[in-house]
């Protein structure tokens, strides 16, 4: 047998070599042309292809060198702005729900059975609040964007974005198909790295990855939504608060797909230095989506996923917050401690020790942030405000804003350098678990990781130095 | 000619592939091959990449890839027929 | 989804009892064995997952294949009183390349031996989607085409005769609007006539016009036939080693070529997990 089989390898080297080069070629020839000859005794073509019209028009209109970009940009706008308006009822009522009733109730319970304070503080307010808050701010705008990515997708549009923005991606030695995984990536940034499948070339993967991090997820939009409207906005005159606030954001995110673009090109000449792989994209005709049967997909995947990481990595970061800020050593709490530890840094970088405490803390969730902040300030200035170690919301922008500048020490720059800071930071600990999952690296998770946040830093340094030398801070 | 100078709505048949490797592959897999028709679509609104038609489907190559393929323009009146 | 079926124009089948899809049950997951297993490839953008979860009902179960990161999707149905494991391969245009994508269709093909394959094909693309299905040919008999989105080729201006198709591919060949619920009684009832063995298919096999490939084919078949005996797919293997393919050279090495003969899928798919 063995004899037999070592022949057939002998033979079939030998046949390979007498053949050359072009096997791969003949064969597909000859397939094709058996596949001409079956095709052309079973099609037949009539009349007007009048589909084919519409198409073509479709086509003319969103890749075009006029209306291309500008279709681009107000497709874009539509998805974030559905998504942002239509996920506040919704995030509301779950919070007044999960933060609010069940909050309550949960402590009646605990009362009521008696059991020891720092237990019902431990795993209510903790564990269960960063859970909860991660559930109401997250699940509505996850709920809203993948079911309308998914059906831009399934209608045959985001092909024509990939077309659009191939040749950016190119001069950046990146894949075209990148401009979608970064797409995606605005949802949620773990599902954008999954979607990096879509590209075959290894080394193009990982720059996507990589750079994945660069668009803004739903966790990090209130974030830079609540930061931009009382730094930024409140600067300008009232009757273009909103603008200028929108605007900010805006900004950032660009700023994001500029960063996007840079640290492709970076990788592509150093780290990950390669060829252009094989690129080919198909555009496929525009189809009508399946609504029902992609909302339906959507909704439960997302549902799942969301309330999966909810529970797998907010309701541990709620703990950690809960105890630094309950466990004293020598006088004070952890948490006191380490905001002091940590303030010189902070300023040097021109945000403080309380923003990069919560950070630090917020690596599973990016949704826990400002509710952490906020708390970390109040207990921090011992303020009534908030019990300590117990995240919470203001209602008020007004009163916010009074914490952080008055309690806090804010200044315009601190705003500005967090918004700054939220888009260059580390990937959430989903998203780096993800990128394991998906890479098999320790190497390059760690860069994917550590990338960010090095450049997060470089930046926010430089325009806190830039700005007190200028004296305007 | 090559397929990158093919104008917008133009038709053309595939003489021969100069692509290599992974490259090549990819090219004969969308179906061009030599005999193949091709015709130019559209251009992306930066101008590259380009979609060609193939064998009744649309896809997009790069300018890079596009000079490797040689075409031989389609008399017009043959495109007039080859169009309807 | 059987309400949708029965809006369509009525034809003689659908009248035909064991033809019905409200025969149709889709189980998930949790359809404990399986009597049969189906395999379902195709181009991208032909439809494929719409089919797929017309036949599994979105209960599907998602994850990767071993040991790669490539989506596996699958599901099962069960249809006039058998159970069917659908699992759906990835998109490809052929299986000839070194692609992740394209091992993994044709080795599930070729080693798990599914005891039918479904490959999709694009009724208004029709000539760059047959190469898959004439390739898939070449590895299994037992396989039904689906001739996915005929609305959209009517649209066109395009229609295809399947009959004409079926004759000259040898296998049943099912004409389908998918997303509008259309051939989906038929795609069952092909798929199960196949997998019973009711359905005598007689595959068109390639042959290679050219002379000296076809040789170097036929020498390579003959002696994998003698060291192999009852291999059903020769050429198939012929010309994966003649392409220098891994998988096949190791299996002609370590002998386990002599394991694939008629489909015997519970075998062959614990042994396709295992490698």
């Amino acid at each position: 047998m063995a004899a037999r089989s070592a022949e057939i390898l002998e033979t079939a080297a030998q046949l390979r070599g007498e053949i050359g080069d072009d096997l791969h070629d003949r064969l597909t020839e000859a397939i094709y042309a058996d596949a001409e000859e079956v095709a052309g005794h079973a099609v037949s073509r009539s009349g007007q292809p009048r589909r084919v019209h519409l198409d073509q028009l479709l086509d003319r209109v969103l890749t075009s060198r006029v209306w291309g970009f500008p279709a681009m940009i107000l497709m874009m706008m539509v998805v974030f702005w559905l998504t942002i308006a239509g996920a506040n009822v919704p995030s509301a009522m779950l919070a007044g729900f999960l933060q609010g009733t069940v909050y309550e109730a949960l402590h009646a319970v605990a009362r009521a059975a008696g059991a020891p304070w720092w237990l019902g503080g431990f795993l209510i307010d903790g564990v269960y609040l960063a859970t909860a808050w991660v559930i109401s701010v997250m699940l509505p705008p996850m709920a809203i964007f993948f079911p309308l990515f998914t059906l831009l997708e399934n209608f045959g549009y985001l092909p024509r974005v990939a077309f659009n923005l191939d040749r950016l991606f190119k001069r950046a030695g990146a894949h075209g198909k990148q401009s979608l995984t970064m797409m995606m990536g605005y949802g949620c940034n773990a599902a954008g790295v999954v979607s990096t499948r879509i590209i075959d070339s290894p080394r193009e993967r990982l720059i996507a990855i990589i750079t994945n991090n660069f668009s803004i997820c739903n966790g990090r939009w209130p974030t830079l939504i609540l930061i931009g409207t009382i730094f930024i906005g409140a600067t300008a005159p009232p009757a273009l608060a909103s603008f200028i606030a929108a605007s900010s954001v805006v900004a950032v995110a660009v700023l994001g797909v500029i960063f996007t673009l840079l640290v492709s090109a970076f990788l592509s000449r150093t780290w990950l230095k390669g060829e252009a792989s094989s690129f080919s994209l198909e555009l496929p005709p525009y189809r009508p989506p399946q609504i029902w049967q992609t909302l339906y997909t959507s909704v439960i995947d997302r549902t799942l996923i969301v309330l999966k990481r909810a529970v797998i990595m907010a309701a541990p970061a709620g703990a950690v917050v809960w105890l630094i800020s309950n466990i004293h050593l020598g006088g004070s709490s952890i948490a006191e401690q380490a905001v002091h530890l940590l303030q010189p840094l902070g300023v040097l970088l021109g945000l403080n020790g309380v923003i990069l405490l919560a950070y630090i803390v917020a690596i599973p969730a990016n949704e826990i942030v400002i509710p952490t902040i906020l708390m970390l300030t109040l207990n921090v200035a011992k303020s009534g405000l908030a019990s300590t170690g117990v995240m919470l919301e203001l209602e008020d922008t007004a009163q916010v804003h009074h914490v952080l500048t008055g309690m806090g020490g804010w200044t315009l720059l601190t705003g500005m350098n967090l918004m700054l800071f939220s888009l260059l930071h580390n990937p959430c600990s989903t998203t780096i678990l993800t990128i394991w999952q998906e890479t098999r690296s320790l190497k390059w998770t760690t860069i994917a990781t550590l990338l960010p946040v090095a450049l997060g830093v470089v930046v926010c340094f430089l325009t806190a130095t830039v700005a007190r030398l200028l004296g305007i801070i | 000619m090559t397929l990158s100078q093919l104008e917008v709505g133009q038709i053309a048949k595939v003489i021969k592939v100069r692509s290599e490797n992974a490259e090549r592959r990819r090219m004969l897999d969308i179906g061009i091959l030599p005999g193949t028709v091709i015709e130019t679509v559209m251009r992306s609104p930066l101008g590259d990449p380009v979609a060609y038609r193939v064998r009744d489907a649309v896809v997009a190559l790069r300018r890079e890839q596009a000079e490797l393929i040689e075409v031989q323009s389609v008399a017009q009146e043959t495109q007039m027929e080859m169009k309807r | 989804m059987s309400a949708q079926v029965e809006t369509v124009d009525a034809k003689p089948c659908s009248a035909c009892s064991s033809c019905n899809t409200s025969q149709l049950t889709r189980l998930g997951i949790k359809a404990g064995g399986w009597d049969y297993v189906v395999a379902l490839m195709g181009n991208p953008n032909t439809g494929k997952s719409t089919i797929f979860n017309s036949l599994t009902g979105l209960r599907q179960h998602v994850g990767n294949w071993p040991g790669k990161t490539v989506t596996r999707a699958e599901g099962a149905f069960s249809y006039n009183n058998n159970k069917y494991k659908l699992v759906d391969l990835p998109g490809t245009y052929s299986l000839l390349s070194t692609s992740v994508d394209e091992e993994i269709a044709r080795d599930f093909v070729l080693f798990g031996q599914p005891d039918v394959t479904i490959v999709v094909a694009d009724a208004a693309r029709l000539e760059r989607n047959l190469g898959l299905a004439m390739q898939v040919l070449e590895i299994t008999d037992r396989v039904v085409v689906a001739l996915n989105l005929i609305d959209e080729a009517r649209g066109n201006g395009v229609t295809v005769d399947e009959r004409a198709l079926t004759r000259d591919l040898g296998v049943p060949v099912v004409p389908m609007a998918a997303r509008r619920g259309e051939g989906v009684a038929e795609l069952l009832s092909a798929v199960d006539n196949v997998a019973q063995g009711a359905y005598p298919t007689r595959p068109r096999r390639m042959k290679y016009r050219d002379a000296q490939l076809e040789a170097a084919i036929v020498t390579l078949a003959a002696q994998l036939e003698s060291a192999f005996a009852g291999l059903p797919n020769a050429r198939w293997v012929a010309l994966r080693l003649l392409e220098g393919d891994e998988s096949i050279v190791r299996a002609v090495h370590e002998g386990t070529l002599g394991e694939i003969r008629q489909p015997n899928t519970f075998v062959n798919l614990t042994k396709l997990e295992a490698r």
